[in-house]
């Protein structure tokens, strides 16, 4: 099946002559939801902007649903929702005159009972009659959500959705996610927290300084990259690592109650079952044991660091 | 073409108007109520006629223009400046419609505004002296043409504008006096020989020699010269529209 949004050595420098994506090439599948890793300045906001029209790639091409971005933008941008990083709305305007002002400008045949199902999906039909000012900061990014989904797009993009907002509407907004892959929309969503990423994406992409560093199942990613760590805590504090387990690298705490050793989880023998064997050959006396698997987070964190390199 | 995006834009515009309905209604009945009394009374009764028509009713077709072209340029340039400053504009451009939409909706609404303004003052004089409109059908069509034309350059100047004292730059050093000094309140052939001559270079002094003309019959300058004024500076509107659709100037990064 061919992707929905292909993206083939995409470049864009701006004005001032500033590089911020350098070849980015990306496919991503229909029905999937793809989370755009990177820091601060990484190009997230520059890709999606290129992709949904409001700037102008300056190399490369893209293509939503088979069409291309720029020959073929009515098409393609009609498939497309854009949940912009900044709230931006007009501030006199009421709630229900906003929603159905996105739905017309996407050339969608007035639809009431789409569009009350979609505000009462976000928890917005009791302030339809409400002016956009008079809301919180969270309502007007719901909002926005509204204003994005009322002309049924099928490719979602959500820049930073939950940047600053309360746990609530996150809930809420990933129950929403939920609902709309269930429906077949594809969903990318740009987030530098990695939790989010973790709890909802089906595949990674992470980029830096304007490239992609690496697409990839969060799963899979998550098994390759992943560390994990075996904590093992002692009945009895000793003073120093015991000999005849060099090999393991493990990590003695400071109090003397605790050893460390951290292991990849795709390798072929871990040697846990031979530790704990020698540790009590050893006399060492063992309390309790406790793994844990490195997060996105770290795994991420080590990524980009790789790359200033 | 996507006329359900024009719609919605139009729609979307007319209902800021709307919103404002008393203040847009009002504001021209007193400001032209205000100009009768000061002009028409007080200014009137000296002069009492000009090219056989009545001071008050001579500056009747001045006035609406006045107010019309004004009205259209800061309608049309606040129109699609706002969503500038406030970022809403990520959503017209990534919405599938084309420059030329977009400038339908925003044109259309502000040019609309305008003509509901021209209207009411041309409502309102009509209480305050006798207007016989000779030529209603060319007064229409220069009504509209100026409406549009003006509304229009509007547009250009929210694209272009960068800032809010941008945006009042232009109607307040450029169209205000030459519209006020546009013949609006006086004819042409009163003023010295030598500031005839350079009134002449006034674009606007076509616009509101032609609109006279539709109403008493009589104008300062021909009026083919005043069809030929406003279908130019359309032109060169239309011409600046379509070099910004071409560029993305200003619009698009
Ligand atoms: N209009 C612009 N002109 C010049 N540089 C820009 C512009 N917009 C963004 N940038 C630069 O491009 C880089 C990527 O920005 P952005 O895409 O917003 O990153 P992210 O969304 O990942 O935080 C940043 O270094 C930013 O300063
Ligand atoms: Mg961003």
């Amino acid at each position: 099946m061919p992707a929905i949004v292909d993206i083939r050595n995409l470049s864009k420098t701006y004005d001032d002559g500033f590089q911020a994506l350098k070849d980015v090439s990306l496919e991503i599948e229909e029905g999937e939801i793809l989370a755009l890793l990177g820091p601060n300045g990484a190009g997230k906001t520059t890709l999606i902007s290129a992709l949904c029209g409001i700037t102008t790639p300056t190399g490369g091409s893209a293509s939503v649903g088979g069409h291309d971005i720029l020959s073929e933008y009515r098409d393609a941008r009609a498939m497309i929702g854009l949940v912009p990083q900044e709230i931006a709305l007009e501030p006199f305007e009421k709630v229900w005159n906003a929603v159905r002002f996105s739905r017309g400008l996407f050339g969608k045949p007035r639809d009431d009972a789409f569009l009350e199902k979609t505000l009462r999906q976000l928890s917005l039909w009791d302030k339809r009659q409400a002016k956009v000012m008079e809301l919180s900061g969270g309502m007007k990014r719901r909002v926005l959500i509204a204003k994005a989904l009322c002309h049924e797009p099928r490719v979602l993009f959500l820049d930073e959705p939950t940047a600053g907002v309360d746990v609530e509407l996150r809930r809420d907004m990933w129950q929403v996610v939920a609902g709309l892959k269930e429906s077949g929309v594809t969903i990318i969503l740009t987030t530098h927290y990695i939790e989010e990423a973790e709890a909802i994406a089906d595949r990674v992409a992470v980029i830096n300084r304007g490239e992609i560093l690496l697409v990839e199942e969060k799963q899979a990613l998550m098994t390759r990259m992943g560390r994990k760590s075996l904590r093992i805590d002692l009945t009895e504090p000793i003073e120093a690592v015991p000999a005849g387990v060099e090999e393991y690298e493990l990590e003695l705490a400071p109090d003397g109650r605790a050893l460390t050793y951290t292991y990849d989880t795709s390798a072929e023998r871990t040697g846990i079952t031979r530790l704990l064997q020698r540790l009590s050959e050893k006399g060492v006396a063992l309390k309790d044991l406790q793994t844990k698997q490195s997060s996105l987070e770290e795994i991420f964190v080590s990524l980009v660091k790789e790359d200033a390199a | 073409m996507n006329l359900t995006a024009v719609r919605a834009i139009y729609t979307f515009e007319m209902a800021r108007f709307f919103r404002t309905l008393l203040q847009s209604f009002i504001s021209p009945v007193i400001s032209t109520s205000l100009y009768f009394v000061v002009f028409g009374a007080a200014i009137g009764s000296r002069i009492d006629q000009v090219e056989g028509v009545s001071y008050g009713a001579f500056i009747v077709p001045g006035l609406i223009m006045l107010t019309v072209m004004t009205q259209g340029i800061s309608n049309a340039s606040f129109g699609i400046y706002f969503p500038k400053f406030i970022g809403t504009i990520f959503e017209l451009l990534s919405a599938p419609v084309n420059f030329l939409e977009i400038v339908l909706g925003y044109v259309g609404a502000a040019a609309t505004k305008a003509l509901f303004i021209g209207i009411v003052i041309l409502g309102t004089s009509a209480f305050f002296v006798d207007l016989n409109i000779q030529h209603p059908l060319a007064m229409v069509a220069f009504l509209l043409l100026t409406c549009i034309s003006f509304a229009l350059f509007g547009f250009i100047i929210g694209i272009w504008a960068g800032n809010f004292e941008q945006l009042q730059l232009i109607p307040l050093l450029v169209i205000t006096p030459l519209v006020f000094l546009g013949g609006s309140f006086y004819s042409i052939s009163m003023l010295p020989p030598v500031w005839q001559t350079i009134t002449m270079f006034n674009p606007v002094v076509y616009l509101i020699s032609g609109f006279r003309w539709s109403f008493f019959g009589q104008a300062d300058v021909p009026i083919g010269l005043s069809l030929m004024a406003i279908a130019l500076f359309t032109a060169i509107c239309l011409g600046l529209i379509w070099l910004i659709f071409r560029t993305g100037y200003r619009i698009r990064s």
